[in-house]
């Protein structure tokens, strides 16, 4: 082959495969630009005040991911009518949670060429009130009962060659002075009373019990253990294996979680449980399909969690005592809190 | 645009070699010999190239596939956790097994590439056409388990060229020279490594979750990079025989019996066991200095960069004290960055300087072995060669890495650093007296050891 040969091939081939790549990223801008136009037949979406604060009714909000120009905002809906007209707030999140007039919520932004994530501590007026850098993709959110305490995970991943090392880290901040615990990964982690010291530990999923208390799930050497979380004394103590997403009953005895199971598929490891914290004694809800989401409780008896949708995710409730069966609470949502 | 990367890579290249004597001659012989109908190799009786063409044809496609590669990487996370809604948690846990399986089968590029008498272009395209191949696969898998396999077989491509690419390397370029000739290809390859990331967030902005796109994109420039191996890196390597016996897999094995291949072997593996793995010494460095951690996924950047400077100046440094001498000094400068994380400072401008460190072990050390491997063995056995030293550095590191995390879990981070520095002096000292030969200036280790070249001419 000639030196001009050679050129013209490579020159076709360049054309050619520009061409390819040129259709496939046009291809995407596409339907990016779809998302932002309203889905036919989804759910009515009005903009409007949303607040965090006490107002005599009960409300659910989550991240709207229905088609249209207030996709991934905080959308509101009265409880009892999960399925009905949403109030978006503007206020765009990739995760969120909020309890007693405060609100978390875990942000991305496109900057120079790459996202940066930012979580934000929200007042009942969803304003901002501080926000922190996160260290990657945000994942969980929760806050404690009383309002005083935040808590976010992130997946953080290496730069390396086909680099498929994740790991998370998880911060919690306190409202009252603004303390950020900014990594619990620095909490000692005491496994039968001694501290446990492993280079692989990753932590994820806090959910509180008050404002010194929590729950959460500690990983090291391919095991999952649910830890109990003193805030004063930062120590983490394993209680149960294979436990992670924890999320904690508003009574405070039971933990609803993912269970990995055996003989699972891989593609499909997880099921919803409920764990006696008093007995330990495990109960499988009636949810047969994979879970990853750490589930919200509704009151104490129905956990709420979200499964992939045709427009994002849809949120699903079953029974936390292993009856019934899971039945749709909205299409179109993720990231759930009730208000009031 | 890759073509003007590459080329204005090129053009660095040769004004780097501008600083050396007769660098004129050089510099025009560099320039002659990217024309690809050009013979390749070292031609008797005739000055060679400083960086031959073949060199700068490789240095181009790994440029290119390294940013197709990182294009992948970069946009991998967000696409597992925002794209497909996955919990990746767990998934790396499969990589040392990959890590272990890409040496081994490196061993196997190497040979199968010598076994070809010279073959060394079929394997190096075959394992570039296999990570290629993966990209578009990726558009297809949806679930953890196959994105994991796929990235199993990209991983199998990159082990299966390595060997090739490199001997293809070593024999193109007249021995005094290969240091710079490795430098160069390595500055080139973390080049696309920096540019991938970069491409694949440009494509994102253009495309919301477009991370078809960037799959796709990516796969034609992995393509690409296949088809610049094909059209411009020459065939036969003129160093190798064509005729004469094919080495068989006891002979490549056998190599280990010269004692300088021997030696050098040794001393990669000793200094391998005590080199701490990237991720361990950024979650240290992380740890140590409490630097925020957003700053995190910064670190290896920190890292590349300072590798893509060094490559070339410090290649060049390898061909005027010696191969060897260089490998072990970027130890003690990776020793060195061990000592100021040891060392009780909380200063931020620490981390600058040990990743400015880290970074130049790496330019150091990582073109610099193979070409010292390449002096240590015949021309017909490059591929093994580069691959029996390669391969048992990246077993050991591995090992490295196994031990490091059992030390970590028992003692502590600090402690276990400390261990590890205190084992890379003594390993650094066992490897001194390995491989010390009374080097001098202007006097390559390959022309000591009586060099592949002088012993086999073309």
């Amino acid at each position: 082959m000639t030196r001009t040969t050679r050129l013209l091939t490579l020159l076709a081939a360049v054309l050619l495969l520009g061409a390819v790549g040129t259709v496939a990223v046009l291809h995407a801008a596409d339907r990016s630009g779809r998302k932002d136009r309203e889905q036919a037949g989804g759910p009515v979406i009005t903009p409007g005040p949303v607040s965090l604060a006490p107002d005599g009714s009960r409300r659910l909000l989550f991240r709207s991911t229905a088609w249209g120009p207030h996709r991934d905002e905080i959308t509101a809906v009265p409880a009892d009518r999960p399925d009905g007209p949403r109030t978006a707030s503007g206020v765009t999140c990739l995760r969120f949670h909020a309890a007693a007039g405060t609100g978390i919520c875990l942000q991305g932004e496109q900057e120079g060429l790459g996202d940066r994530y930012t979580a934000v501590v929200l007042d009942a007026g969803l304003h901002e009130l501080r926000r922190y850098p996160a260290a990657g993709i945000p994942t969980r959110s929760r806050v404690s009962p009383s309002g005083r305490l935040a808590a976010w995970t992130v997946f953080v991943s290496g730069d390396s060659y086909a680099g498929t090392d994740f790991s998370t880290r998880t911060s919690i901040v306190d409202t009252r002075g603004w303390t950020l615990y900014d990594n619990l990964e620095a909490f000692t982690v005491l496994d039968g009373g001694r501290p446990l010291k492993a280079p692989d530990t990753n932590i994820w999923g806090v959910t509180f019990a008050d404002d010194n208390g929590f729950y959460a799930t500690v990983a090291t050497g391919g095991r999952t253990y649910l830890v109990r979380g003193d805030l004063g004394a930062r120590t983490l103590t394993t209680l149960h294996q294979n436990v992670e997403c924890p999320s904690l009953s508003p009574d405070g005895t039971r933990v609803a979680y993912k269970k990995r199971v055996a003989g699972a598929s891989p593609d499909a490891p997880w099921r919803l449980y409920v764990l006696d914290l008093a007995t330990m004694t495990e109960t499988a809800t009636a949810e047969q399909r994979t879970i990853d989401d750490q589930a919200l409780w509704a009151d104490g008896h129905t956990l709420v969690y979200a499964l992939a949708g045709d427009y994002g995710a849809d949120l699903w409730t079953v029974p936390a005592d292993g009856t019934g069966g899971p039945a749709v609470l909205t299409r179109s949502a993720v990231a759930p809190a009730y208000l009031g | 645009m890759y073509l003007a990367d590459s080329r204005s890579t090129k053009a660095t290249a040769a004004g780097a070699g501008s600083t050396t004597v007769g660098s004129d001659d050089a510099d025009s012989a560099a320039s002659r010999s990217t024309d690809p109908a050009a013979v390749p190799g070292i031609r008797p009786g005739r000055r060679a190239a400083a960086v031959p063409g073949t060199v700068l044809a490789l240095g181009t496609v790994s440029l290119i596939t390294d940013v197709s590669s990182e294009m992948v990487s970069a946009v991998l996370p967000l696409y597992v956790v925002a794209g497909l809604g996955l919990s990746p948690l767990g998934f790396g846990l499969l990589d040392g097994v990959h890590n272990g399986v890409g040496a081994l089968v490196r061993l196997v590029g190497g040979h199968a590439a010598d076994r070809g008498r010279g073959r060394h272009k079929a394997v190096a395209a075959i394992g570039y056409g296999l990570s290629a191949v993966c990209k578009p696969l990726l558009l297809l898998v949806h679930t953890l388990p196959l994105l994991s396999a796929v990235l199993a077989v990209d991983r199998t491509g990159k082990g299966l060229r390595t060997a090739p690419r490199d001997a293809l390397i070593s024999l193109a370029t007249a021995p005094e020279h290969r240091g710079r000739a490795f430098g160069v290809h390595r500055a080139m390859d973390t080049t696309g490594a920096l540019l991938g990331p970069l491409v694949a967030f440009a494509l994102l902005r253009l495309a919301t979750d477009g991370y078809d796109a960037v799959f796709a994109v990516s796969a034609c420039i992995a393509a690409l990079g296949v088809l610049v191996l094909l059209l411009f890196v020459p065939g036969r390597t003129a160093a190798a025989p064509a005729d004469g016996p094919r080495p068989a897999l006891r002979d490549s094995l056998a190599l280990l019996r010269l004692p300088a291949l021997r030696r050098l072997t040794l001393a990669a593996v000793l200094l391998g066991l005590t080199t701490v793995s990237d991720s361990f010494l950024y979650l240290l460095l992380q740890r140590r200095l409490e630097l925020p951690a957003h700053l995190f996924p910064l670190l290896p950047l920190g890292t590349a960069a300072a590798f893509l400077l060094l490559a070339v100046p410090l290649g060049m440094a390898a061909d005027r004290i010696g191969r060897r001498r260089l490998f072990l000094f970027g130890h003690l400068v990776l020793l060195a960055g061990y000592g100021l994380l040891l060392a009780p400072l909380h200063a931020w401008w620490a981390a600058p300087v040990v990743l400015l460190l880290h970074g130049s072990f790496y330019a150091a050390t990582d073109g610099v072995l193979a070409a010292a491997a390449s002096a240590t063995v015949p021309a017909e056995q490059q591929g093994a060669g580069l691959a029996l030293v390669g391969t048992g550095q990246t077993l050991a590191r591995f090992g490295c890495s196994l031990a490091f995390g059992a030390g970590w879990t028992l003692w502590g981070g600090q402690s276990v650093l400390a261990v590890a520095a205190a084992a890379l002096a003594v390993a650094a000292a066992a490897a001194t007296l390995l491989i010390r030969t009374p080097d001098s200036p202007h006097s390559p280790d390959s022309a000591r050891w009586g060099g592949t070249t002088e012993e086999h001419p073309a």
